[in-house]
């Protein structure tokens, strides 16, 4: 090879290894994660020992450390799913805003949607009930609903709305005046 | 001497409550007038009574005798004048006697009008809200004394008491410890004398469901009888979330107006109830059905008023706001015992005779869509109820606290309040008994329209949170139906009557208080939605630490940090503040003053933060005082809350609706038989 | 009272057994839950006298127990056990750290007590500071998913102390510091007379 072309290889080879360096120190030192990133979590987190305070807005010695921890957890490279992990085996379910979906906690998340279910299908059936029974002849029962008194006069709103209902219980009213 | 005073007047009023019960009972099963009449005249004794007590209460808090635990658990010599008056509720007992006076209030009110038509419910009522003032008026005289004073006993601890211990000696201290700087600001004032206004005057239409229930009247007097305490105390109870809404968001510093903390919750579960209540009653009278549901219901909110008071003081629940333990715990479950097993089993009894005097013929009438809304607002309830007692269970069965916490809440509790919202639409323009799809779509249709145009404007102007886009479009659905009725309304008097819009509009407003009143309600409620999904769909938050005269940036504001000062001020607190410079786009836009102070007395921090508000959004800095804070360096906390502010608005906006639908009657209308 | 034509005399039918047994059972349910929880919050704290139920405290590295990474409570049976609850965050543990590892060191020979020191809700880096800078050379662990604090008391806070027997019975409960080894040891020598 001719003394000019190994030169060049050499210098472009030098060049090239250069170059790579700056990129090596960058891997091997990540910059600080921010309050934010660090707050992104905590946000999602509970205070291990106060009542029901979340971890980014925690005053105490304590909360500091663990957003700390978090951002030395974020600074190895951990992702939110480990970090918060990590919290819920050292600190206990409680940290988490709202339980995990194993064991027992997956009553909170099954009752009121099957409770709200039920109420509507109670309340479906008896609305079949009534209109089953609307549809069957008056068999002469006693009309009267209430013990004691006896029925109000409903009032009339009297004007502009189009409440065909109360028109004609006005009318009623009147005829029985 | 006063101390004594005030504390024989409590007892004598508690025994007064006692012999109005009796007398009420033995009146109405011996059909005696006289003993009715006895029992009536202690209820109203009651209210003087209590009012010297406390009366004499707010004297020792203004001069100052720390001798007694109370007044020196929340006041000392550097508060002002105007807190020393707050602190009357500014602690576990103070607060349960304001309770006792309101309850007597209230109920003295009730037993002051002629009851000629209703005798046979009055005894009933005397008993009822005798009851619940005799309970909490227990709690004070045996276990949150505010009169109880200091004694050093001969072992040399410091024990308050009533009565001297045994060889023990009278201690006054030189100053007390203050109330909680927390308590300090005017929200915190006002929130829980109208929180307790609700829930209190809630008693009443209780009362009266329950002196149905045992004299078996099955008709709907009662209800009208209570109609206005109905509305009022769901404006109190209203009102009083507003401003613990309010409070939370101006001094707590984490720029959210409602963490879902089981004692707001509490709050918030009768208020739930007693708006279900409120808008079923109506079906009664207009109609004679849901006397089932209204009875579930206001038991249902007088149960939660209750438990929830239970769940604030009896240190069950973990919360941030709960007041410091104490011994009533077992009295408050004696009494929710008592209270909820009566109610359940008179509701039980009477189940029957409740029927409606008309059935329900078709699903899309007005009736099917009040159904629909209570059932809505009992998923809601149930979602609530089910989060605050959750950890409570799973904690006893393995052993482990566990948090549920806003995700839970608004995960559920949304699609619900969206349906609520829809049917705010909807159910205006529904008719009475028989309807069809048809005919309800016919009705719908006209507003519906505009509706949609909504979420296109929005999805052009960048919105693409299908959340967002929903809400507002269900904000904007209820927006044009209520303005169309409104229209309707004018415009049908114009035709008949020939009157201007103006005059048209307050007559129409005037004859149908309830339904216009009812309808501005509706509206502040989705003004207010409009500052909910600001806040809660576009929240953005950063924090940073500056150095002088740097900045930092938020939504496309940029605020500068110019200086830090520390300094005194008068009620023995040192001030730390920061000022702080806005920008938009290179415009200068103000200063902010984000500052926390210290309470040198009781070692207590409290957080103000700088807000500058608009229509469109809220932005809010804190000065971090848990990190190092010098005069170089600081950090802050900057939270960009976009339409907050219509979430106040909307609050305002259903006072004038409360007072439109509440405004009483004028004389020609009362006589035609409307009561 | 007005009817409409097609309204029907609906038969007026109490409330079905099957729901009054519902209901009366979710009631008595949440009296029980409320009362059961109003128990707890009377006594959070595990009564003296009271059998210690079992619990295993995984140590930090560098700290071992006959050999194991890690403690089990019912191993220790025969031995009187003292359970130091602290926090490296907190200030009155570190006022009393010295003292409690004085007490242990004029106890280790005799082999007769165990002391545990368990870190409640702490950090690893910052705990260790506070276990170099007292020396503590008794068995420490974190107290993982604040299992064991729950155990003691349902409100823990630190520094807390438990003391047990060689029954394993609780016997002694010091909340807040020790103020001095002496203090310690007066609770202590008791419960070692006797087998």
């Amino acid at each position: 090879m001719k003394t000019k072309n190994i030169f060049l290889l050499t210098f472009y080879f030098l060049l090239f290894a250069a170059a790579l360096i700056p990129a090596v120190a960058v891997s091997a030192q990540q910059p600080t994660p921010s309050d934010d990133e660090v707050n992104a979590i905590a946000r999602q987190l509970y205070c291990p020992v106060c009542e029901n305070t979340p971890l980014d807005v925690c005053p105490t010695t304590a909360c500091h450390q663990w957003r700390e921890l978090i951002r030395q957890m974020l600074a190895e490279g951990k992702s939110e799913a480990k970090i918060k992990q990590y919290f819920v085996d050292y600190y206990g379910a409680r940290v988490l805003s709202e339980p995990p979906r194993t064991g027992i906690y997956w009553l909170v998340y099954i009752v009121p949607p099957v409770a709200f279910l039920a109420g509507v299908y109670l309340l479906f059936r008896a609305f079949q009930t009534w209109k089953r029974l609307a549809k069957e002849p008056i068999t002469g029962a006693d009309h009267s609903s209430s013990l004691g008194t006896g029925p109000e006069p409903a009032e009339g709103s009297g004007t502009a709305a189009d409440d065909e209902y109360v028109a004609r219980l006005e009318e009623e009213l009147k005829k029985r005046k | 001497m006063l101390a004594q005073f005030g504390f024989g007047v409590f007892v004598l009023t508690f025994l007064l409550a006692l012999f109005g019960v009796v007398a009420a009972v033995v009146g109405y099963f011996y059909k005696s007038d006289r003993w009715v009449e006895a029992a009536r005249r202690a209820m109203l004794l009651t209210f003087p009574l209590i009012t010297l007590a406390v009366l004499a209460l707010a004297y020792l808090l203004v001069t100052g005798h720390y001798e007694l635990q109370y007044v020196y658990s929340v006041t000392s010599n550097d508060m002002p004048f105007y807190l020393k008056i707050t602190a009357l509720w500014g602690g576990q007992a103070g607060s349960l006697v304001l309770w006792s006076w309101l309850m007597s209030a209230f109920a003295s009110a009730v037993t002051l009008r002629k009851w000629e038509r209703d005798r046979e419910l009055l005894p009933w009522v005397i008993v009822v809200t005798s009851i619940t003032l005799a309970f909490f008026l227990s709690l004070t005289i045996l276990y949150e004394n505010p009169f109880a004073r200091w004694w050093q006993t001969t072992a040399g601890d410091f024990v308050p008491r009533m009565f001297a211990p045994a060889g023990a000696i009278p201690v006054t201290p030189l100053d007390g410890q203050g109330l909680n700087p927390l308590l300090r600001h005017p929200g915190m004032i006002i929130h829980p004398p109208i929180l307790y206004l609700g829930f209190v005057a809630f008693v009443i239409p209780y009362a009266f469901a329950i002196a149905a229930l045992v004299t078996g009247r099955s008709d709907d007097r009662w209800i009208r009888l209570t109609r206005r305490w109905t509305l009022v105390a769901w404006l109190f109870l209203s009102l009083g979330l507003v401003l613990g809404m309010r409070w939370a968001y101006d001094v707590l510093g984490w720029g959210g107006y409602w963490a879902w903390d089981p004692v707001e919750t509490a709050s918030l579960m009768p208020w739930l109830a007693g708006t279900a209540f409120l808008h079923s009653v109506m079906i009664q009278e207009k109609r004679g059905m849901f006397k089932q549901w209204n009875m579930l219901l206001i038991i249902l909110t007088y149960a939660l008023v209750i438990f929830g008071t239970f769940l604030t003081r009896s240190g069950v629940f973990s919360s941030v706001h709960a007041f410091a333990q104490s011994a009533i715990g077992p009295m408050f479950f004696a009494f929710i015992g008592i209270t909820f097993v009566t109610s359940v089993a008179l509701l039980i009894y009477r189940w029957k005779d409740l029927r409606a005097e008309v059935e329900m013929t078709s699903l899309f009438s007005r009736e099917a869509l009040f159904l629909l809304n209570n059932l809505l607002f009992m998923g809601v309830l149930i979602v609530c109820f089910w989060g605050v007692i959750f950890p409570l269970i799973s904690e006893l069965v393995t052993g482990q606290k566990v948090t549920v916490g806003p995700p839970f809440y608004l995960r559920a509790n949304g699609p619900l309040f969206g349906a609520l919202m829809a049917l705010m639409g909807i159910a205006p323009l529904s008719a009475w008994g028989k309807s069809t799809f048809k005919t309800l779509g016919r009705a719908l249709w006209k507003p519906s329209i505009p509706s949609v145009i909504v979420p296109l404007v929005l999805a052009i102007l960048g919105v693409h949170n299908w959340i967002a886009l929903v809400g507002f479009t269900l904000v904007a659905f209820v927006i044009f139906v209520t303005l169309f009725e409104f229209w309707r309304g004018v415009r049908s008097r114009q035709n008949k009557q020939n009157e201007n819009f103006l005059v048209a509009l307050w007559q129409l407003a005037g004859r149908n208080r309830r339904r216009y009143g009812g309808y501005l309600i509706h509206l502040s409620m989705v003004v207010m939605a409009i500052g909910i999904l600001g806040i809660e769909l576009y929240q953005t938050t950063t924090q940073k630490t500056l150095a002088v005269g740097e900045d930092i940036q938020i939504a496309g504001y940029t605020l500068r940090f110019d200086s830090l000062a520390q300094f005194p001020y008068t009620d023995g607190r040192i001030v730390t503040r920061a000022a702080l410079s806005v920008f938009r786009g290179g415009k200068f836009l103000g200063d902010l003053y984000p500052r926390y102070d210290y309470y040198t007395t009781s070692g207590q921090p409290m957080t103000i933060a700088g807000v500058r508000s608009t229509l469109a959004d809220d932005l809010y800095v804190v000065l971090v005082n848990w990190e190092d804070v010098s005069a170089a360096q600081a950090p802050f906390k900057v939270y960009h809350n976009p339409l907050v502010n219509w979430l106040w608005i909307g609050s305002l906006m259903f006072i004038f609706g409360f007072l439109v639908a509440a405004w009483p009657e004028r004389e020609e209308e009362t006589r035609k038989g409307k009561i | 009272m007005s009817q409409e034509p097609n309204t029907a005399p609906t038969p007026k039918r109490g409330v079905p057994l099957w729901a009054q047994i519902l209901v009366w059972i979710g009631l008595l349910g949440l009296l029980g839950l409320l009362a059961a929880g109003l128990l707890k919050a009377k006594n959070p704290i595990l009564g003296i006298g009271s059998s210690v139920p079992d619990f295993t405290l995984t140590l930090f590295s560098g700290y071992e127990y006959n050999g194991a990474p890690e403690v089990k409570l019912s191993d220790l049976s025969g031995k009187v056990m003292v359970i130091n609850f602290w926090a490296s965050w907190c200030q009155p543990c570190a006022s009393e750290a010295a003292d409690i590892e004085a007490a242990w060191r004029s106890y280790e020979e005799t082999g007769q007590v165990v002391f545990l020191g368990v870190d409640y809700v702490d950090t690893e880096p910052e705990a260790r500071a506070y276990m170099t800078e007292f020396n503590l050379s008794y068995p420490n662990g974190p107290d993982m998913g604040a299992r064991i604090s729950q155990i003691f008391n349902r409100n823990l806070g630190v520094p807390e102390t438990y003391v047990i027997d060689r029954q394993g019975v609780l016997r002694f409960i010091q909340i807040g510091p020790f103020q001095s080894v002496a203090e310690i040891q007066a609770i202590i020598d008791p419960l070692l007379v006797g087998r």
